[in-house]
């Protein structure tokens, strides 16, 4: 059983582009009986935030490959990835490496 | 569960791991390494020596920035004085805003900035004509091969008018695995015997040109420009979705993922490659038109301009003799140790030109 949460949604390096160019996104999750790990998360933003290409953010229950994701600006790798219990507060940023340099 | 600490500093949380020595690093510490990285790559290849002048490639992304910011700061201590050096293909709704951004970390850095462009520099071929022009040759799109061979030769111009001595550019380690898997699949004998190694030392006139950034994984450069809050261009070109390279990259990302040191070890497998004898490339020439490096008669320039002002664009695309050869003359001998057939001269239609650089020939206008 997991509370309602505050987090703050980002999309960097050409990611926003999918969520009509909004880069920041204060998102309230709303109180629900699974807990709110980065797994439900990207479910969330798949329905409620994503505008268009969801195969460009998403690819099967992960974010594609390419995308990074920092939580609180730490590399979710080191948080256990999709396994991440969201906190409230916490800030949550997509970054797409997916384009030229 | 939470993150750990910094394992060089032990007082910070660690914001990521290093791929290569799965180091867990704080913010402070990361950048530092980084840094640190790039300082050694220079200096143990002795790639910019003191004095040098160096022309550093800018397209406005990530790399160039991240190339640009971190040698900028390494400049005093190496001895180097920076040029920054965009190329435009004519690229519309894509290369001005990619140059706005170049034009403004010009003016935060303080370092000056010269602008090359396609249009001036290839009779007029930008890169939208070149596509125009490419488009419905079957397959994929090929204007992306020609901005490879005409940027190089852009930046080398670049870099040449503002009396730079070498040329750095921001590849990463995963373009550097993007190109040798590419170079595989295509069979690019010639490529794949070139490839690896820190750069080229400038045969034939070049200038030489090296990737200081080439130890680097593209994750770590991305988060490099966010922890030091960089400001860079992240829009995708508008013909890159059609480009090769889009296959090679999506296999890559598949294979870090199951094996995150894929990528370097790509890179020091191509370095280690040793060619066949009936492989190997002949050694280069000079380009009997412009006096580039060559290894055919005509260097790929202007093989691949020559095409378009044909109006045979894919005269030049395609491995070893078999582009020039769709230009042989009927009843040669059957035999591929052949020597390459010389071009037949242009037909009175299309204007030959003395040089693709500064060229006006107006046979192409009619193209655009």
């Amino acid at each position: 059983m997991a509370a309602p949460l505050s987090v703050q949604v980002e999309f960097g390096g050409g990611a926003e582009l999918l969520f009509d160019g909004v880069k920041k996104h204060q998102v309230t999750l709303p109180g629900q009986e699974e807990p709110w790990d980065i797994r439900n998360l990207l479910v969330w933003i798949k329905k409620n935030l994503l505008k268009e290409r969801p195969e460009l953010f998403i690819r099967g229950d992960s974010v594609r490959p390419g995308i990074l994701v920092l939580v609180n600006d730490a590399d979710w790798e080191l948080l256990g990835e999709l396994d991440y219990q969201l906190q409230d507060q916490d800030s949550i940023l997509f970054i797409s490496t997916l384009h030229g340099g | 569960m939470p993150a750990p600490q910094c394992a060089s500093c032990h007082k910070a949380r660690a914001a990521l791991r290093r791929p290569r020595s799965g180091q867990a690093l704080c913010t402070t510490c990361f950048c530092a390494s980084f840094e640190a990285e790039v300082l050694h790559t220079v200096v143990a290849g002795r790639l910019l020596p003191p004095g040098a002048v160096v022309a550093v490639g800018a397209s406005g992304g990530k790399d160039s920035t991240v190339l640009a910011h971190v040698l900028r700061e390494l400049a005093p201590h190496l001895g180097i004085s920076l040029h920054l050096v965009a190329v435009d293909e004519g690229i519309g709704g894509y290369r001005d805003a990619a140059l706005a951004a170049v034009r403004r970390q010009a003016a935060r850095w303080e370092l000056p900035l010269t602008v090359v462009a396609y249009a001036e520099l290839f009779g007029g071929w930008t890169m939208d004509a070149v596509a125009r022009s490419t488009a419905g040759s079957g397959r994929s799109r090929s204007c992306c091969t020609f901005c490879g061979v005409l940027r190089r030769r852009a930046l080398e111009e670049g870099a040449r008018r503002v009396g730079a001595t070498h040329v750095v550019t921001g590849h990463n380690a995963d373009d550097m695995a993007e190109t040798v898997l590419m170079n595989f699949l295509r069979g690019d004998a010639g490529r794949l015997a070139r490839g690896g190694g820190l750069g080229s030392p400038g045969e034939g006139g070049a200038l030489p040109r090296c990737r200081p950034l080439q130890l680097a994984s593209q994750k770590e450069v991305v988060l490099y420009a966010h922890f030091r809050r960089l400001d860079y261009f992240s829009e995708e070109c508008v013909y890159a979705p059609e480009a090769f390279r889009g296959h090679a990259r999506d296999l890559l990302k598949l294979l870090e993922a199951a094996r995150p040191s894929a990528v370097l070890d790509l890179v020091h497998s191509a370095e280690r490659l040793a060619l066949a004898p009936a492989a190997r490339p002949p050694p280069p020439g000079a380009c009997s038109r412009c006096g580039a490096l060559a290894s055919r008669a005509l260097c790929q320039a202007c093989a691949l301009l020559d095409g378009l002002n044909r109006g045979r664009p894919r005269l030049a695309i395609g491995k070893g003799r078999r582009g020039l050869d769709e230009e042989g003359p009927p009843g040669r001998r059957g035999s591929h140790s052949r020597p390459d057939p010389p071009l037949r001269s242009p037909s009175p239609a299309s204007r030959d030109s003395s040089s693709p650089l500064g060229s006006d020939d107006v046979g192409v206008r009619g193209r655009l």
